[in-house]
């Protein structure tokens, strides 16, 4: 996990049709620069990455779904629970579920657990669009270095 | 009034926050009623779980964008109603 970055996962552990869901884990990182603000002499790994790591599990999720054809925008956190803080250098499990197939946008169930407990779960909206120039060449690059299984879109 | 305008009145009315007074049958969800893109994507998830089914929304804004129909036939309520109506029916059949 790179939160300089965006990259919040480190590694796809499964990718699953039906019924469609995509496990993957991480690491919060034992040093980043977020830590010096949130909080001093007191590191927490902040709630809106949380939620941003929940959407890019979704987000690979659906990426899946639709064979790398469409990409998926945040356009809602429907609902979002943060249960337990978490501190750096620590492992973290992430799991995404479809909730809703719509025409041109989704629905997913995501959470994170830490050794089994709940540290956060979320429903989230997305709207999928078109690639922009370039993005899915770079989106299939990124799934395949996280070890998701990647097929060439129609 | 059917009972698929009064769902879907409702659904519009308490998810985009407007007066459900001044939804009409003749109302356009967009120039009327001001519904965003956005809230229409909330509206549209409302409208599939209530009635079962998937709003076309891609073949329909196609559809608008190429001017192979107009807006109206899918975004005034009396119309929208009708295409639920035709995918429910389609559903079951």
């Amino acid at each position: 996990m790179k939160l300089e970055y965006f990259q919040m996962i480190d590694k796809v552990v499964s990718f699953d049709r039906d019924p469609a869901r995509l496990v993957a884990q991480s690491t919060i990182p034992l040093e980043s620069p977020i830590f010096e603000g949130h909080f001093p002499g007191h590191p927490l790994m902040p709630g809106v990455l949380l939620i941003e790591t929940m959407a890019q599990t979704s987000g690979y999720l659906l990426l899946g779904l639709n064979n790398f054809t469409a990409m998926p925008f945040l356009t809602k956190v429907v609902s979002a629970n943060l249960r337990k803080f978490i501190g750096p250098d620590t492992p973290i499990d992430m799991e995404a579920t479809l909730l809703h197939d719509g025409s041109g946008y989704a629905v997913t169930k995501a959470r994170i657990t830490q050794a089994g407990k709940a540290v956060c779960d979320a429903e989230i909206m997305f709207k999928t669009l078109p690639f922009p120039d370039g993005l899915g060449d770079k989106m299939r690059d990124n799934a395949a270095r996280l070890g998701m299984s990647v097929e060439k879109g129609a | 009034m059917s009972s698929t305008f009064e769902k879907v009145a409702d659904i519009i009315a308490e998810t985009a926050d407007i007066d459900r007074a001044t939804i009409t049958a003749d109302s356009h969800a967009i120039d009327d009623l001001g519904i965003d893109s956005l809230a229409f994507l909330d509206i549209a998830f409302a409208i599939d779980k209530a009635f079962g089914i998937k709003l076309p929304l891609e073949k329909w804004t196609q559809e608008v964008n190429e001017g192979k129909a107009p807006a109206e036939n899918y975004f005034v309520m009396k119309n929208l109603c009708a295409r639920i109506d035709e995918l429910v029916a389609a559903k079951s059949a």
